[in-house]
């Protein structure tokens, strides 16, 4: 195998390695088509238009290592800590992409659901992910998805079954800590929601110790006929942290997919979200927040196919930038030729706090059907004088008023999450973000 | 006679490069109900603004004394912890806010800034409770975000609610009853009427004379061009509503000719 550059190449042998599923062929085989895809493919550069903004290249000239899976141990008081406050979740804990069972919930999802680490089922039942495993997310859709599908050995599982509901979320805890050398995790999701099934779907990624690791996680999502969901991912990496994740669901008819990307830690991060609305009657609310300063570099892209008539898709992303932050928003929205009565409303409002912090912010629709109501919108500007006014002339002093209308900045995000309890603890993450914290606490 | 709590001469400003005021005199004494009327841009609530502390004005002459101090020196905040208080037109929508939590800062800080100590948690919304049912609004208002998804009218009642709270000593009212139908401008009329005293000034900024049937003023302003050009007891606002502003701005030019 010939790779396209010295990167590449490097990268292939240094994953290089057994893995759970390998026995099975047609894993095997998706494996190795994954390595040659990304043999070809490379990390992803510059002059390919989606990465336009983003330079990979601190991850290129980092030398990851694999992460081994017996070294997947944390303290569990450490982990036990992260548990978000006020939800009863079902939690798989995951160090360096590792499942670790001792640190996960042992009893059962309830009746109807499952959640397994994705190197169980492929040791246990390899066949059962057969045709689902690689079906949404295309490997070549950047170098990055290549990479994961090559390298995959762990992740989750979980299936909910027809007319089921998930009592409690799934909380999927990716840890990241420190090993001798910085590791590359590439974590596996395949979600599959039956008829009628309801549940949600926490991913969670923390950073600990200041480690600078790689994750590269690829999540698969499939909603059957009236399937709802609500998937979260919420990013909280640490500065020094390196996040690639992408996100390819396809939606049945009637479904419902609530697509919550929050993103506050991570020196580069990168998130793709993509849906497909494959029928009549399926919508989706994406919904987004991301928080940056220092260097920090945050891209989303995402992506909505509107593939057959009546679907329905509305998509807001708010980001705030201070520092020397940098920001790109790039939404892409596709309405088929046939797609007619198709309704897609996406805006992306950041404010920028600092005259050196940036956001690259584009809409991209591509319309070929003509009885559509398709609407966008981006700003990118300051903080609402009128607003910062009004609270002032109630007697609240000026620090106090900007950090407060930066919360309810946030807010109008956070409010669109479900789960009250992660709503409050939200909260509390973005207002530690922000200038006098303590005065903020008051007011909410 | 003691000096009046707000006293403003030769007033002039500008936003970008337009006078919007041009030379306004005003005074207004505790205890009395000011109402200053005038066609649209005329300047009445440049002149709310202003007084507010609104930054976007540039002040280029003149002066303004509030309570013996000149209140062009003070920040937005250090005039609300004087007692001056700005209903505002277009109250602005703040999620995530809660609307109590700001009104008990509000009170706090002004009550810090008098050396006060901080109110007691439940004579505080004994309190709120009394006056909200005074303005007609309902309890679900004690866990909604300021001003968050509230029509036009519960956002003017909102106004007159803090400003019963915070018990200011100025309340300058800038177009209060714009948009509001007659049972809702009953209820902040009534409010406004709770609020007169002695030691309370009220200035109201309006338009059109139907909130002067409610809140009867012991003086009425007309403003045009930047300037007070008529001054006079409630009958005036009668009298423009019959005879219009152009009656007014005639007079001025038949007098200056």
């Amino acid at each position: 195998m010939s790779a396209v550059d010295d990167t590449a190449a490097r990268l292939i042998e240094r994953f290089q390695g057994e893995r759970p599923g390998d026995a099975t062929d047609w894993v095997a085989r998706l494996r190795s088509e994954g390595a040659e895809r990304f043999a070809r493919l490379g990390l992803p550069h510059q002059r390919i238009e989606d990465w336009k903004y983003t330079s990979v290249k601190a991850i290129a000239k980092r030398d990851f290592a694999r992460p081994d899976a017996s070294q997947a141990t944390a303290d569990a008081g450490q982990i036990e800590a992260l548990r978000i406050p006020g939800i009863d979740a079902h939690r798989l804990v995951f160090v360096n992409g590792h499942f670790a069972a001792a640190l996960s919930d042992r009893e059962g999802a309830g009746s109807g659901v499952r959640v397994r680490s994705l190197a169980t089922v492929l040791a246990e039942e390899p066949d059962s992910l057969r045709g689902r495993l690689g079906n949404i997310a295309p490997t070549d859709f950047s170098g990055f998805t290549a990479l994961n599908t090559a390298f995959a050995e762990d992740g989750a599982v979980v299936e909910i079954a027809a007319d089921s509901r998930a009592e409690r979320p799934i909380e999927l805890l990716f840890v990241s800590t420190a090993q001798e050398h910085p590791v590359a995790a590439h974590p596996r999701i395949v979600i599959a929601a039956g008829h009628h099934a309801e549940g949600t779907i926490i991913e969670h990624y923390v950073g600990l110790d200041d480690v600078s690791n790689l994750t590269n996680v690829v999540t698969e999502a499939a909603l059957d006929t009236g399937a709802q969901i609500a998937h979260y991912r919420i990013q909280r990496d640490t500065r020094k942290g390196f996040h690639i994740g992408s996100v390819h669901a396809s939606q049945a008819g009637d479904s419902r997919l609530e697509q919550h990307n929050v993103n506050i830690g991570g020196q580069l991060v990168r998130t793709d979200i993509n849906t497909a609305l494959n029928d009549e009657g399926a919508e989706t609310l994406y919904n987004g927040l991301y928080l940056a300063n220092g260097r920090q570099h945050v891209d989303t892209h995402t992506r909505i196919n509107h593939n057959e008539p009546n679907t329905t898709s509305e998509e807001a992303y708010r980001g705030i930038l201070d520092g020397y932050a940098r920001g790109v928003f790039n939404g892409r929205v596709y309405v088929a030729p046939h797609a007619q009565k198709t309704a897609a409303y996406q805006s992306n409002d950041n404010l920028l706090l600092s005259g050196k912090a940036e956001i690259d912010t584009k809409p991209e629709l591509e319309i070929y059907a003509d009885d559509v109501v398709c609407t966008h919108g981006a700003t990118v500007g300051q903080l609402d004088t009128q607003a910062l006014f009004y609270l002032r002339s109630r007697g609240v002093d000026h620090e106090t008023a900007r950090g407060l209308l930066l919360y309810a900045f946030a807010e109008a995000s956070i409010e669109r999450m479900g789960l009250e309890a992660l709503r409050e603890w939200l909260q509390g993450f973005v207002i530690d973000e922000l200038p006098h914290a303590e005065r903020i606490q008051e007011f909410v | 006679m003691s000096e009046p709590m707000l006293k403003i001469e030769n007033l002039h400003a500008r936003v970008e490069e337009y006078d919007i005021l041009r030379g306004l005199d005003l005074e207004v004494n505790a205890g009395e109900v000011h109402a200053i009327m005038g066609p649209n841009g005329s300047g009445k609530s440049t002149l709310a603004h202003i007084l507010a502390g609104r930054a976007d004005y540039e002040v280029t002459e003149g002066k303004v004394t509030y309570k013996g101090r000149n209140l062009l020196e003070l920040e937005p905040e250090e005039r609300a912890h004087e007692g001056l208080f700005l209903a505002f037109q277009y109250p602005v929508e703040i999620p995530g806010v809660n609307n109590i939590y700001l009104l008990k800062s509000a009170l706090n800080a002004k009550r810090k800034h008098h050396g006060l100590e901080e109110v007691d948690s439940v004579d505080f919304l004994t309190d709120i409770k009394e006056k909200m049912k005074l303005m007609g609004m309902d309890e679900s208002f004690l866990k909604r975000s300021v001003n968050e998804g509230f029509s036009g009218g519960e956002k003017k009642r909102n106004e007159i609610f803090q400003m019963m709270v915070l018990e200011p000593e100025l309340c300058i009212l800038d177009e209060t009853d714009s948009g509001l139908d007659i049972d809702a401008l009953k209820v902040v009329a009534q409010g406004v009427n709770q609020m007169r005293g002695p030691d309370r000034a009220i200035v109201l900024v309006t338009h059109y004379q139907r909130l002067l049937e409610h809140i009867v003023p012991d003086r009425v302003h007309v403003l045009a061009n930047g300037q007070v050009l008529k001054s006079g007891d409630k009958n005036l606002a009668f009298e423009l509503e019959e005879r219009g502003y152009e009656w007014v701005r005639d007079g001025q030019e038949a007098a200056s000719a």
